[in-house]
């Protein structure tokens, strides 16, 4: 529990929007100018906006979760932590799923709170609100675990390895994308808990996919 | 009571890509022993210390290790942007250490608490690593070149920290290219077990 906690809080100091490593509020930004540019691209046409504007909000999210990928892991392998770590009989599946909680934590929230004023720029309320905010609540932890696994996978590369880890990002979102925007066309529950079951698979394979990849890495 | 330590492997061999940088090697260290592996660049210490410390998988051969094992080699492990003692503590902290001031004052860290870790020399980034191995209080030292960059000051007073060491029943593989002293000048010298 100790070991849980530390390894925590340093990742947190890391992560976390405004933090010593800086750069972490830039999802945030990234994911409301997108929602800002939209109604100047297609116009401001309220019954288009409304209808896409939550698919909108959906890609945005998902764009925002690949721009940390490359410094979630890489630097600690370069610079030995895991070495360290290992040693110290610290299994790499623990500090990957702590990671996963504060990657989590240092976009997931955020988004859902963006979201308020991002569905405003895209003129959509009231129940299709609902089911965004839900949709992402559901959601992005399946993103962050997603981003985890490519982000353990393409650790050992030199250089290229954040335009590389968005590119095998999206198709592997693509579900994710289905049932949580799908949501937002059909209004019903099923879609919600689609997501929400993709979410928790993805969580529960991301610490040991990852894990086993860092080792490998490592063997290399 | 001192927990028991033992190091030994047979028959290792290590290959990096085509290339077989050595085969053959065996050594026992049991407490108290010390051994340096001496060698050029390039003939495989760096891919022994972590061979033995089980990061790297072994071409061939086993290692057998009884003991908490500590690695020192040129990837510090500290974060770059803390301050010093923030970034030494997250390993206290992990490593359950309550006296940490006495490692920092051997090795003259002291005044260096405030200063980010990017800011540091070579040999001072040195030192930090060394102040974790201290306060780590693991039995099996695996150290990669840990004079490098060290003045003669802070050299003697890493010799007589693996002196101490040693002398408390821990043991110290030291992988160095310059002299160092040793409790017992064991050496091994890694060219003789090439290809």
């Amino acid at each position: 529990m100790n070991v849980f906690a530390t390894l925590l809080r340093r990742d947190l100091a890391a992560l976390l929007p405004g933090s010593a490593r800086g750069n972490s509020l830039l999802p945030l930004l990234f994911f409301l100018a997108v929602a800002m540019l939209y109604p100047f691209a297609v116009g401001p046409e309220p019954q288009l906006l409304a209808a896409t504007g939550g698919g909108v909000i959906w890609v945005a999210a998902l764009l925002a979760a690949i721009l940390p990928l490359d410094r979630l892991l890489a630097p600690d392998v370069e610079s030995g932590f895991f070495d360290q770590w290992a040693l110290r009989g610290i299994a790499e599946e623990v500090v990957v799923a702590v990671r996963l909680l504060a990657h989590w934590l240092s976009f997931g929230p955020f988004i859902i709170i963006a979201a308020f004023p991002a569905s405003a720029l895209v003129g959509i309320d009231g129940a299709t609100l609902h089911v965004v905010l839900l949709g992402l609540l559901a959601g992005t932890p399946g993103l962050a675990a997603i981003g985890i696994i490519i982000a353990s996978v393409t650790v050992g590369l030199r250089g290229g390895g954040a335009a590389l880890s968005g590119l095998l990002m999206i198709p592997l979102a693509v579900p994710l994308l289905i049932f949580g925007a799908g949501s937002l066309s059909t209004g019903g529950e099923s879609g919600l808990a689609l997501t929400g079951a993709i979410s928790l698979a993805l969580v529960a394979i991301a610490p040991f996919a990852g894990g086993a990849a860092i080792r490998a890495a490592r063997e290399g | 009571m001192m927990e028991p330590c033992r190091l030994a492997a047979s028959e290792l061999a290590c290959r990096r890509g085509d290339r077989v940088l050595f085969s053959s090697l065996s050594l026992t260290l049991e407490a108290g022993d010390a051994l340096q592996v001496t060698g050029a660049n390039g003939t495989g210490k760096s891919s022994l210390i972590r061979i033995l410390a089980g990061l790297m998988r072994a071409f061939a051969g086993a290692v057998e290790r009884t003991g908490s094992t500590a690695i020192v080699d040129e990837r510090l492990a500290l974060d770059e942007h803390l301050p010093l003692g923030r970034a030494l503590a997250f390993w206290q902290k992990l490593d359950g250490c309550t006296t940490p001031d006495a490692a920092l004052a051997t090795l003259q860290l002291d005044s260096l608490l405030e200063v980010p870790v990017r800011f540091l020399s070579t040999g001072q980034r040195k030192r930090a690593a060394l102040a974790r191995l201290l306060n780590g209080g693991r039995r099996i030292w695996l150290l990669d070149e840990p004079l490098n960059g060290l003045d003669d000051q802070a050299r003697s007073a890493v010799e007589a920290l693996l002196a101490l060491h040693c002398g408390g029943g821990g043991i110290a593989l030291v992988a160095s290219h310059q002299p160092i002293a040793l409790p017992g000048e064991q050496s091994l010298h890694l060219p003789d077990f090439a290809g």
